[in-house]
């Protein structure tokens, strides 16, 4: 207890603290409001605008799941056939981190061509590929990156090459398949915000952001975004919590 | 002559064939592994014993000649699971808590469910770690490991261990413990046992014969009879015919080692 | 989200290979590039045969398959080399590569600055625990704000405060180098093995001596495999800022407007997403070329 609190003691002090410099900065230097509003403006459009940037906030975490969803998916399917065939994993392992070098965001106007501007499933393609390729990379690297000695063991017991994939290279890929999936929920998120400025339906977030920002109305903005960031959060929980149910073993579960 | 357990004949192993990085790993290999003996492979690194037991295992091919075990090429006792290895490293899956690492080969084997708990279980108790039953590996020692690492090549009672050095990461204490155990089930159970080892008071120990192997290309210098009395106690280890056996087994070895890497 | 540097783990170096591997590694990636060609076109081809259906059923497909939605392979490349618009001498390739260099000098600023923050911010928390305890919590929080969507209001703030868009959108890029390189430094500050710190200590080595003989070198490889993810971490930051920024320049600028003209060209918006993917993986190149000449460790682990 002592310890935990030694660790988020500085941290905590420095949040109040900072929050009470930027108040007093506003005031004492009359900032105008729609360059930095204080946080207690903030706090009061939150609560305000609570009623507009809740739904909105819900419709774009349902692109950003659905997106996640897509992409995870066909992303762990893509790596179980491509660690069967070793020529098609050499071929799409430089193409997959190519891939992930580029702005992946710029396919967001064509999956607006393509779906429909204000058609869900237009941000949610552009999630779909953004978490396609780290959790194709991670859990290729997962199913081929096993202790040899483990492989002898299943050699020594005459096993069958499925066998092999389910009781070695399938666990042994599940902690690299959850370090992807877990960066993946941040991304998705805020993919499916960032697609939203290249246009999208009224009732969305990003939507709502660049709106407001471009109204100068930066507390309804940050009100937004504070909804964005607790759904990435929340978002984030959930995946780590299936985590832990999936890998009981895991080395980051270990207490004492 | 009775029918061997391991019979290799005329064995060459060679690495990366034709390439810059060709390696000849093993040269002209004959050996003779008699039912129910303790075979020990000693060596300095690089002598090919670690690859020697591999083909045995057929986790390896042989560029060329033959390697039977129980009568019939490697590759089908393999397939018949004739042999159990048990590596340096105890190889546990870490995600399979220790009694559904012992059944592991039992799955593989097709054993129902019920039998093959209950089997585990008995191994579990014979390597008396009957305890650990539902603790995931990492909770367990370094030779506790290891122990469930026996338990688990014992499970399917297979004729042959082919073991690589299983004791070699394990400190010296915890290291003479268990070769006092793996006697105790040799002698139990009446195995054949390849053991490949570092150590020669290890290798002195264990075995009724130590093969002395010389480095690249790894051949077999000699063949020393160990004819300490059994069943080997902690006094086996005081015995002067221990020592004047360590001295055997030192000076083949120093014959051979011309290069330490 | 400490997660997040899981994956920036640093790969064990290229174990050296013979010509042979590198010949079928090339193959085999030009083989998948012709899969997704054959794919594309493929598709467009069943599109057409089915009347934009599935196949044997009346389900319709996600995606028309018509030249406006799907343009063919070679009329992209065509297009790249075509006048960008009507009544122009400029060809639009050049003209999109015009465009990615002003983004991308806008994105390796904020690289170079965000970098060498989050460089020194990684040196500060490896010698401080308190500044470590005070600030990371922040630093790792400040990831999980969807950080990127706060772009708009940087460069509509920034433009009322009077700087010039490219400097905010610059900060965005910054914004988005300097976390990975921050974690990455200071995991990579603290990776040598405590025998190479008690061996430094007994020879007394200065402070400035562990950190410039010892620890810094061991950090390379993770800084470097920050500054991987980072370089398209900028370029995107880059692409983000100039949407809401009313540049007239830039990769983003250029994707809107074909977007917004996209019924009377669709194949030019296909090119600004080509070039845009070009660009990142450049610029991912770029580091990992300087990242050869400043790592010179070879073979595996290094």
């Amino acid at each position: 207890m002592t310890t935990w609190l030694g660790r988020y003691l500085p941290a905590a002090g420095l949040f109040v603290a900072g929050l009470a410099v930027w108040e007093a900065f506003v005031v004492v230097f009359d900032i105008q409001g729609f360059l930095l509003p204080r946080p207690s403006v903030i706090a009061g459009t939150f609560l305000r605008e609570l009623p507009v940037v809740v739904p909105a906030g819900l419709f774009t975490l349902r692109e950003a799941v659905g997106g996640f969803a897509m992409g995870a998916v066909l992303a762990v399917l893509a790596a179980l056939a491509t660690a069967r065939w070793s020529l098609v994993r050499e071929g799409i392992l430089p193409f997959a981190v190519a891939a992930n070098s580029t702005p992946i965001i710029a396919l967001a106007p064509i999956t607006n061509q393509w779906f429909g501007i204000t058609n869900p499933l237009s941000k949610m393609t552009v999630v779909a590929v953004m978490v396609f390729f780290p959790v194709m990379i991670n859990m290729v690297r997962g199913l081929t990156e096993v202790k040899t000695s483990e492989l002898e063991l299943m050699r020594s017991y005459a096993a069958r090459p499925l066998e092999v994939l389910w009781k070695v290279r399938i666990p042994n890929s599940l902690p690299f398949l959850f370090s992807a999936l877990k960066v993946g929920t941040a991304l998705s998120v805020i993919g499916a915000i960032v697609a939203e400025y290249f246009g999208g339906s009224r009732q969305a977030l990003g939507v709502y952001i660049s709106q407001q920002a471009a109204l100068f109305h930066f507390a309804e903005a940050w009100a937004a975004i504070i909804v964005g960031s607790v759904m990435g959060i929340g978002f984030y929980a959930v995946v780590l919590a299936a985590e832990r149910l999936a890998m009981p073993w895991h080395v980051s579960l270990r207490s004492g | 002559m009775a029918e061997s357990m391991v019979s290799i004949d005329g064995v060459h192993m060679v690495f990366n064939q034709g390439g810059a990085d060709e390696v000849t790993a093993l040269s002209g290999i004959d050996l003779e592994i008699a039912p129910g003996d303790f075979v020990s492979l000693i060596g300095p690194s690089g002598c090919g014993k670690s690859t020697l037991l591999r083909l045995i295992g057929d986790l390896l091919s042989p560029t060329s000649g033959t390697v039977t075990v129980n009568g019939k090429p490697a590759s089908r006792a393999r397939l018949d699971r004739d042999y159990a290895m048990v590596f340096q490293q105890a190889t546990l899956l870490e995600w399979r808590k220790v009694i559904r690492n012992v059944e592991l080969p039992l799955e593989i084997m097709g054993m129902d469910p019920r039998a093959r708990r209950a089997k585990a279980r008995e191994m579990l108790d014979l390597v008396e770690l009957g305890g650990f039953a539902d603790h995931y590996p990492w909770q367990l020692s370094g030779g506790m490991q290891q122990r469930v690492a026996i338990a688990r090549a014992l499970s399917f009672d297979p004729a042959l261990l082919l073991m690589d050095e299983p004791f070699g990461a394990l400190d010296e204490m915890t290291r003479e413990r268990l070769q006092m155990e793996l006697m105790r089930i040799w002698q139990r159970t009446g195995k054949t046992i390849v053991f490949v080892t570092h150590s020669i008071p290890e290798a002195v120990f264990l075995s009724t014969r130590v093969v002395v192997m010389s480095p690249r290309p790894g051949r077999i210098v000699e063949t020393i009879d160990i004819d300490l009395p059994r069943p080997r106690t902690f006094d086996t280890r005081e015995d002067p015919r221990f020592f004047e056996l360590l001295t055997q087994v030192r000076e083949a070895l120093r014959g051979v080692e011309v290069e330490v890497p | 989200m400490q997660d997040q540097v899981a994956i920036a783990r640093p790969l064990p170096g290229p174990a050296l290979r013979p010509p042979i591997a590198n010949l079928r590694k090339g193959f085999a990636f030009l083989l998948v590039l012709a899969c997704v060609v054959a794919a594309w076109e493929g598709y467009k081809l069943m599109a057409g045969a089915t009347g934009g259906r599935v196949p044997f059923t009346d389900v319709a497909l996600p995606v028309r398959g018509d030249d406006k939605s799907m343009p063919h392979v070679w009329d992209i490349l065509a297009a790249l080399f075509s006048p960008r618009q009507r009544g122009s001498d400029e060809l639009l390739f050049p003209f999109l590569l015009k465009n990615a260099l002003f983004t991308w000098r806008e994105a390796a600023t904020g690289f170079l600055g965000g970098s060498t923050l989050g460089f020194l911010l990684g040196v500060a928390f490896a010698r401080s625990k308190l500044l470590e305890r005070g600030l990371m919590p922040y630093v790792v929080i400040s990831q999980t704000v969807p950080l990127i969507a706060i772009a708009p209001m940087v460069v509509i703030w920034g433009s009322a405060v009077g700087w010039p868009a490219w400097v905010s959108v610059s900060l965005i890029a910054a914004y988005l180098t300097f976390f990975p390189v921050t974690i990455n430094t200071l995991r990579g500050l603290l990776s040598p093995p405590a025998t190479a710190t008690e061996l430094m200590r007994s020879y007394a080595a200065t402070p400035s001596q562990m950190l410039w003989k010892l620890q810094v070198p061991a950090a390379l490889p993770y800084v470097f495999t920050a500054l991987k993810v980072s370089a398209t971490a900028s370029v995107i930051g880059a692409i983000i800022g100039e949407l809401p920024a009313g540049l007239n320049e830039g990769l983003g600028r250029s994707l809107l407007t074909f977007s917004y003209y996209y019924i009377s060209g669709p194949e030019k918006l296909y090119g600004a997403i080509l070039v845009s993917a070009l660009l990142g993986i450049a610029f991912v190149g770029l580091v990992s070329g300087v990242e050869r000449l400043v790592v010179r460790r070879g073979g595996a682990g290094g």
